[in-house]
């Protein structure tokens, strides 16, 4: 098989004497979509935030296209095309849409000075795509709803062409219509070739847009199946029992 | 907090359908006014500004509402208009600086030595001043970005520290207004004034000093800089909410010193100012420098809680002040009114803050 997009080995990471993630080992290809599930408080967002540069490991080691990759900080990891998602959704509520898209890497003219005009028309374009309901463009992002908030995350993370795309619960403000948008997204961004992590609670759905499933628990990886061979039971216990299920 | 109650009153208490409507609409037009100020902080206090301007003018007429004492609140306010610009910077990031004051003052007395003590020349000492403040900002902004300590408790000692190095270095000395403009005018530069319509014998009309062009020229500069660069809303981003900032690939660190930085560039800019003001290089002048600009911010209708507000608010703050004392002044009244109707207009300002935050909700 080729070389994976990326590989986390064993990462380990500890918060005073919690330790939030245990030895956990985890690959990604590209064009494929590998899912986290676990309890709460089982280590899923602290794992990946490792690799969005968000939290610094205390051992182990990430490589990104088979080369070892030193990521110490969100703007590393922009650097490496790592594209997340957080769960807190990491907004600043009083500047707007599409000064949220495009914080930290602002559209500029030819002397320098952020282009508000070029944002906005980008920021609706891409919006049109995942919230076709959407108008609030101009309202600081503290003045939307949950899963408008979380629509413009999803779009800052989908805009800028990115190879390796990270999924904290992107969904979980959405209504049935927008999530069902999001599913299709997904698999249009793994069409392109890109590898993405998506954690979420929702089994089945995971099921249905996942090509590997990754379970935690207190930290630790308790396995990695690929979705054809496990059924949701077998899911569910691995997440409850925290032990692999029985070879069939 | 707030959104929670509403909804809870809401569940317990539907609205008949008769006052539904009348609500509806009332709520309309108080939520668009929110939301103005909203985007427009700076409303509120030009509104008051202007307010005032009129009411002093009724009671004052032309000896209020004449070019030459409205110039003259201008060359009052000058200096804790300068810093107050300064401080507008941290407070937008969620912080504040309580040595804005020392270090204008220990970066006049700097010009000052340097050129009467060291016989540097003047243009150099001024940029040797220039550079103090600077550098004193800059490891505020360190302590703060880099060490993680609370701005206040940087700045608080900061404030001790520069106050008594002024005082040290100084040895408490005065460099006199005479000497100064025989030897080093420059120093003074900033208070050269020039008149706009005054009569044959130089009298009445607008007068203005460079001073005061200084504060206006800061003011508009950092205005366009916060509203059209990427620093800008860098600052506005960490004043918000510093770790999504970082998370969305800001650099925090570097908004942040550079931030203390400019403060303290802007604050020995207000000490040259000070120089033209007073005429003389004193170490104990500015002391309420910190405690006034921090009026004028608020005033201004900057949030405390940082990244809201406009920078052109602590303008009008600070004018604000100015026509109320020498409004109240000209009409004879004690100067202790001045600050009872400040003190008023503060918590007035923050409680209109408060309101505007509920936006959201
Ligand atoms: N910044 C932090 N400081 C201290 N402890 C932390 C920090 N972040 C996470 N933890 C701890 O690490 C553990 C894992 O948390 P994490 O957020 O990764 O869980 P999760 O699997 O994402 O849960 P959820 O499903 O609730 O999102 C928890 O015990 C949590 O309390
Ligand atoms: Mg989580």
């Amino acid at each position: 098989m080729a070389t994976p997009l990326v590989e986390l080995k064993d990462i380990s990471i500890s918060f005073g004497g919690v330790k939030a993630v245990d030895h956990v080992s985890l690959d990604l290809h590209a064009g494929e979509v590998v899912g986290l599930l676990g309890h709460n408080g089982a280590g899923k967002s602290t794992l990946i935030k490792i690799l969005s540069g968000a939290y610094q490991k205390d051992s182990g080691e990430i490589l990104i296209e088979g080369k070892p990759a030193d990521i110490r900080s969100p703007r590393d990891a922009r650097r490496f095309n790592i594209e997340t998602i957080y769960q807190t959704l990491a907004l600043a509520d009083n500047l707007d849409a599409a000064s949220n898209l495009f914080l930290g890497r602002e559209l500029t003219n030819a002397l320098g000075f952020v282009d508000d005009g070029r944002m906005e028309a980008e920021t609706a374009k891409i919006m049109a795509r995942l919230n076709p309901n959407f108008k609030k463009l101009k309202e600081p992002v503290s003045a939307l709803s949950g899963g408008q908030r979380q629509s413009v995350a999803i779009a800052r993370a989908v805009y800028f062409n990115a190879k390796i795309l990270i999924m904290d619960e992107p969904t979980a403000a959405l209504g049935v219509h927008e999530t069902a948008m999001v599913a299709d997204l997904i698999q249009e961004l793994k069409k392109q070739g890109l590898g993405i992590f998506l954690i979420s609670h929702d089994t089945r759905e995971m099921l249905e847009l996942c090509d590997r499933v990754s379970v935690m628990k207190n930290g630790q990886l308790i396995g990695t199946e690929r979705v054809e061979d496990v059924t949701e039971d077998d899911i569910l216990s691995m997440i409850i029992m925290g032990k692999k299920p029985e070879a069939a | 907090m707030s959104r929670n109650s509403d909804d809870f009153e809401a569940a317990i208490k539907p609205p008949t359908a008769d006052t539904v409507a009348e609500f509806a609409e009332r709520k309309g037009a108080i939520a668009r006014l929110q939301h103005a100020l909203h985007v427009n902080p700076a409303l509120v206090p030009l509104f008051v500004l202007l307010v005032s301007i009129v009411l002093f003018t009724l009671l004052l007429g032309s000896r209020f509402l004449s070019p030459f004492a409205l110039t003259l609140i201008l060359q009052q306010v000058q200096i804790v208009g300068i810093v107050a610009a300064a401080q507008s910077l941290v407070i937008l990031t969620a912080g504040i600086d309580l040595s804005v004051g020392a270090i204008a003052v220990l970066s006049s007395v700097i010009m000052g030595q340097f050129t009467f003590r060291y016989g540097v020349p003047v243009e150099i000492a001024v940029a040797i001043g220039l550079a103090f403040g600077t550098l004193i900002g800059s490891i505020n902004g360190w302590l703060v970005a880099v060490m993680k300590l609370p701005p206040f408790i940087v700045t608080l000692g900061m404030w001790q520290i520069v106050l008594a190095a002024n005082f040290l270095y100084s040895a408490n000395e005065t460099i006199r207004s005479q000497e100064i403009e025989e030897n080093a005018p420059l120093l003074q530069f900033l208070g050269s004034t020039f008149k706009v319509g005054a009569d044959e014998t130089g009298r009445g009309g607008a007068t203005f000093t460079y001073g005061v062009i200084a504060m206006v020229l800061i003011f508009a500069f950092l205005a366009y800089a916060l509203k059209h660069t990427a620093w800008g809303r860098h600052i506005y981003a960490v004043g918000d909410d510093p770790d999504a900032a970082q998370l969305s690939g800001v650099n925090v660190k570097f908004t942040l010193i550079s931030v203390y930085a400019v403060t303290g560039f802007i604050c020995a800019i207000a000490g040259w100012a000070l120089i033209g003001r007073i005429g003389s290089v004193s170490p104990t002048s500015g002391q309420l420098l910190n405690i006034e600009s921090i009026t004028a911010v608020v005033i201004g209708g900057i949030s405390l809680f940082g990244g809201r507000g406009s920078i052109m608010g602590p303008l009008f703050g600070a004018l604000i002040v100015g026509v109320f004392t020498l409004g109240l002044r000209l009409a004879g009244a004690d100067a202790q009114w001045t600050f009872l109707l400040i003190g008023a207009l503060i918590i007035g300002a923050v409680a209109v803050d408060q309101w505007i935050r509920k936006v959201s909700a």
